[in-house]
Order: structure tokens, then C-alpha cells, then sequence
């Protein structure tokens, strides 16, 4: 039976990596993230499901402590907030290059450097682009609810599992500190099955197996790249989730993600009682990011509003959406600093409606 | 229905807490609520406060700039949301410690004496009961009997036995809000 309880953001978000039947948690407290962590040592899921929850020395530790469970066939997720996450980049990009399933949880704050503790979006460019060094995807998934930061972590493993590949849920300080009503799935089975890619010692009849991101051979680093990009295109063909809201009739059109798309929505609902037709596009996957819907939707309208909290970074894929066919601008507030929906409003009438 | 609220004070008024209660009272009776904290350097600095919103319908931004409802516990927080409460609205002070009162005049204001009562009750602790029961008698929204069955929830069950204290701190906050100011008067 489903189970509905008020609870904060990150305290979800863990609930659910239990529940998903993840095999363990490593890693390291930081704000506005730690709640993580707190919830998985007080809740001990060793004693529910045999769950491992481990606080690791560092960053750089806990993401190869998943690395390590990943090339078992386990299913591990880490969490920290932007720092941290930048730490753990090194690790992210040789789990790609060794094509392992994990989850990574990203509780965003106010950069650059050490920056703010407060919420922010400014790492959609390290979370989607890249980050790490190399050719590689991230599967970016953006909660904008404290339903959806559980929802997301199933989703996160199953679509880790499918592709074998990091999955990032990219929350941040709103969504991760919010409380909401909150609908808990039930407890999934930690899982048996024994991969054909995981170390799990080689037994007679089996092959062996190495887990790496190494090879000194061009030719078949270049086959690993090709491989990889395969998959990408498989995900870019399958995975695309987003929700629009108001889009029938819009003559324009709001495209914001996470939290702020919270934000955006109250400003929307406020244009439209103004009378001003304005849609919201709210793209549940950055990567891979719904480029042909945005498309599709800016036919009919007369520009966009990329809503974001920082200075300008999901514009660039909204830009290349549109082809320079639509006009689209950005509003943001950053270094923590969260934006109004009376700001949002009146930058649509400034920059879109007046422009 | 919507109602959106800002409770503000010092660390340690349970301002945090107020905002949880009436969520999970909101919970109780069916509706749709959200809370977010402030959690950043003003928390540390001594000075605490949260946005509770209780609605029928889905909420969209749980962080707002304006309010129906402000529930104001120290100077610096009248001070700085006096100013967001919309026009029509509702500010609720607790008198102990203001040194200088609202001065708008297109807004309802009630005044709490809330820390007092809750000395006379013998336990400082049931304040913020007290300034929740003096809300629930201006603004409605949330059943008694559903703030009861909130609090067993916020509360672990070993403080359970304080629950009838806790609901009689209600009743006297809804006995001993006071009106300053109110639109009809104006």
C-alpha cells in the first residue's frame, strides 16, 4: 500500500534509495545536502533491507566507493551538493568510461568555488555538458517536487541499470529543504541478479570480466566512444520527459526546470489572470533534453523565457531548440538569490512581451 | 482556498516547527500544503523563518515574496515583513520584545501576548501553541481536531502526553489575541 507522509526533500529522496532497494549509500555531509546522510544513519536500512550506508573520508572517496559497488553489479547512489559534486567528477567521468550503473544526487547550491549555501542552478552546464573530462552522458533528471526527488531515484536506477550508465538527479537547496506531502512507493526487493559485466569472481564456466576506463590501443578507445555515443542516441530516442502546462493557447512561452519552474508556474498563473497567454515548458530530463518539443511549441508562439537560477545556461539548449527562429531570452537570479514571480512577470513583459 | 504564510522570529521560538504543525494539520483535513525553512546564515545568526502554505488546490512556488498571512515574534521580523503582507491581509505580532508597532493601515493586525501566557502556564516551551491558537481563531482554515491529530504526528510518541497541554495552550491563544487594527475600522 502507497503511504503518504509530509517530509522534507532530501529526507525523501533517501527513504526512496532504501525503498528502490539500493544496495548502499556512500558518502559525505555537506550543506544544503546533509539531510541525506542524517536520514540513512538514523533509519540504519542495514537493519530493513541489509542496505550499506557508509560516510566516507571525503568526496573523492565515497564516489569510488560506488564505483566499486557499481562493477560488483550493486546498486549504489552518493549525494553532495556543488563542491562536493565537483569533487567527485574525476570518479563520475571513469564510471562512464567503464560504462557502470550508479546514481548520483546533486542538491545544487551558489557557486562559484565554495560560494553560498543557499539554492541555485549553476551547475546545469557541469551536470549536462560535461563536468568530467571525456566524451561522456550523464542521464540528467531535474525534480521540481518533493515527489517527484522519490520518484526520480526509482526512475534514477532502473534507466542506470538499462543503459549502464550514471544517472544524475540534479535537485538543489528548494526542493531538497521543502517539505511536502509526499507518496512513498513500496519497498522493492534488493536485487540477486548476478550481471555478466560485474566482477563478482570468476567462477568455473564463467568468463572473466575487467571493469575499466583504460585502454591504450586508439583503435579501441575509439570503439569504446562509439559505443558510448550508440547508447546516448538510444537514450536521447527513449527517455525524453518533460510537462507543459498552458500550452494550448500560448502566445508565449516560460522554459524553466527544477524549483524555479515552481516559481515560473505562480508567475504564469498570475500573467494569465493579467490575460497575458503564456505557457510553461518544464523539461524532467536535461539530458537528454526534449530539443524537437521545444521546437514544436515555439512554432506557435512569439518568444520564450528561459527562467533560471543562474546566469544563463539551459537558454543555450532552449537556443538551439529554436534554431534562431523564435526569440528567446533569459531571466535569472543567482549566488543563492531565488527569484520573485512578480520579477519573473515583469521580465516577460520586459524582455519578451515589450522586446 | 489558499492561504500563504510567513512565520518569523528568533531561534529557539519554535518558528520553524509552527510552520510544520500547520502543514500536517492542513494534511489532516486534505489539503494541499508546502513548508520551506530558511536554512542559511540568518538561522545561524539567531534569527529563524518559514513559509507555510495551505491550499485546496496543487501549489506552484513554495517561495514567495508577498503573503495572505505574516506571524511576526521579534523586531527584526516586523521589520522586514511587515512590507510583504498583501493589501487585505493579516499580520499577527507577539508583543514582548516590539519596540515599534505596524503602521500599516491597509492590512488586519492582532497582537499576542503569548511568552507572558505561556509563563503563567508554567512552561515557555507551549508558546508557539499559544500564537497558533491565536491565528486559528482570526483565520479558520484547519479544524482543531485536525491540529490535534498533526501534532501526534510532529511529535514522537514519548511527548505525547503533552498533547492535551498543547491543545489547552490553543484554547488560550485563541482566548487572548487581541485586535489593533482592522480594515473596517479604517
Amino acid at each position: 500500500m502507497k503511504e503518504l507522509r509530509l517530509m522534507k526533500g532530501n529526507e525523501a529522496l533517501a527513504e526512496a534509495a532504501i525503498r528502490a532497494g539500493a544496495d548502499a549509500y556512500f558518502g559525505y555531509p555537506i550543506t544544503p545536502q546533509s539531510e541525506v546522510i542524517e536520514y540513512l544513519m538514523r533509519e540504519d536500512p542495514a537493519r530493513r533491507t541489509g542496505m550499506q550506508v557508509l560516510q566516507a573520508e571525503s568526496e573523492i572517496a565515497a564516489i569510488n566507493m560506488v564505483y566499486g559497488a557499481a562493477a560488483c553489479g550493486k546498486k549504489a547512489i552518493t549525494s553532495s551538493s556543488s563542491p562536493g559534486i565537483s569533487l567527485k567528477m574525476e570518479g563520475i567521468s571513469y564510471i562512464a568510461g567503464a560504462e557502470l550503473p550508479c546514481v548520483v544526487v546533486n542538491v545544487v547550491r551558489g557557486g562559484p568555488g565554495l560560494g553560498t549555501i543557499q539554492p541555485s542552478q549553476s551547475d546545469y552546464f557541469q551536470a549536462v555538458k560535461g563536468g568530467g573530462h571525456g566524451d561522456y552522458k550523464l542521464i540528467v533528471l531535474a525534480p521540481a517536487t518533493v515527489q517527484e526527488s522519490v520518484d526520480f531515484v526509482k526512475l534514477a536506477f532502473e534507466l542506470a541499470f538499462k543503459y549502464r550508465n550514471p544517472v544524475m538527479i540534479l535537485s538543489d537547496g528548494i526542493i531538497g529543504q521543502m517539505m511536502e506531502k509526499v507518496e512513498l512507493f513500496e519497498q522493492q526487493p534488493r536485487s540477486t541478479h548476478e550481471y555478466e559485466w560485474a566482477t563478482v569472481g570468476k567462477k568455473e564456466g564463467r568468463d572473466s570480466v575487467i571493469v575499466t576506463s583504460l585502454q591504450l590501443q586508439s583503435e579501441e578507445q575509439e570503439k569504446v566512444n562509439l559505443r558510448l555515443q550508440a547508447k546516448y542516441r538510444e537514450v536521447e530516442k527513449n527517455e525524453v520527459r518533460f510537462e507543459t502546462y498552458e500550452c494550448e493557447d500560448a502566445e508565449y512561452l516560460f522554459a524553466a526546470f527544477g524549483s524555479c519552474a515552481r516559481i515560473t508556474r505562480k508567475a504564469m498563473e498570475m500573467a494569465r489572470a493579467r490575460g497575458i497567454r503564456v505557457g510553461l515548458i518544464r523539461p524532467q530530463t536535461l539530458y537528454p533534453f526534449p530539443y524537437d518539443d521545444i521546437r514544436r511549441l515555439s512554432e506557435k508562439v512569439k518568444g520564450i523565457l528561459t527562467v533560471e537560477m543562474n546566469a544563463g545556461q539551459m537558454i543555450e539548449d532552449v537556443r538551439l531548440a529554436v534554431c534562431g527562429e523564435t526569440p528567446v531570452e533569459h531571466f535569472g537570479r543567482f549566488g543563492g538569490m531565488i527569484p520573485s514571480p512578480d520579477e519573473i512577470l515583469e521580465a516577460l513583459e520586459q524582455k519578451i512581451i515589450g522586446g | 482556498m489558499t492561504e500563504e504564510i510567513i512565520i518569523a522570529g528568533f531561534g529557539g521560538q519554535g518558528v520553524l516547527s509552527m510552520g510544520q504543525i500547520l502543514c500536517y494539520s492542513g494534511v489532516m483535513q486534505g489539503k494541499e500544503v508546502s513548508w520551506m525553512p530558511s536554512y542559511g546564515p540568518e538561522m545561524r545568526g539567531g534569527t529563524a523563518n518559514c513559509t507555510a502554505i495551505i491550499s485546496d488546490r496543487q501549489i506552484s512556488s513554495p517561495v514567495l515574496n508577498t503573503f495572505d498571512t505574516a506571524i511576526v515574534l521579534n523586531q527584526p521580523s516586523l521589520d522586514k515583513f511587515e512590507a510583504a503582507v498583501k493589501p487585505g491581509g493579516l499580520l499577527i505580532y507577539e508583543e514582548n520584545g516590539i519596540t515599534r508597532k505596524p503602521e500599516r493601515t491597509d492590512i488586519n493586525v492582532f497582537s499576542i501576548t503569548a511568552y507572558d501566557e505561556s509563563v503563567r502556564m508554567n512552561n515557555t516551551k507551549v508558546f508557539n501553541m499559544i500564537v497558533i491558537g491565536g491565528f486559528l481563531k482570526v483565520r479558520p482554515i484547519i479544524e482543531l481536531e485536525n491540529v490535534i491529530k498533526g501534532l501526534e504526528k510532529v511529535l514522537p510518541e514519548r511527548y505525547h502526553h503533552l498533547i492535551p497541554l498543547n491543545k489547552k495552550a490553543i484554547h488560550q491563544g485563541m482566548e487572548i489575541i487581541k485586535e489593533r487594527h482592522s480594515l473596517n475600522q479604517a
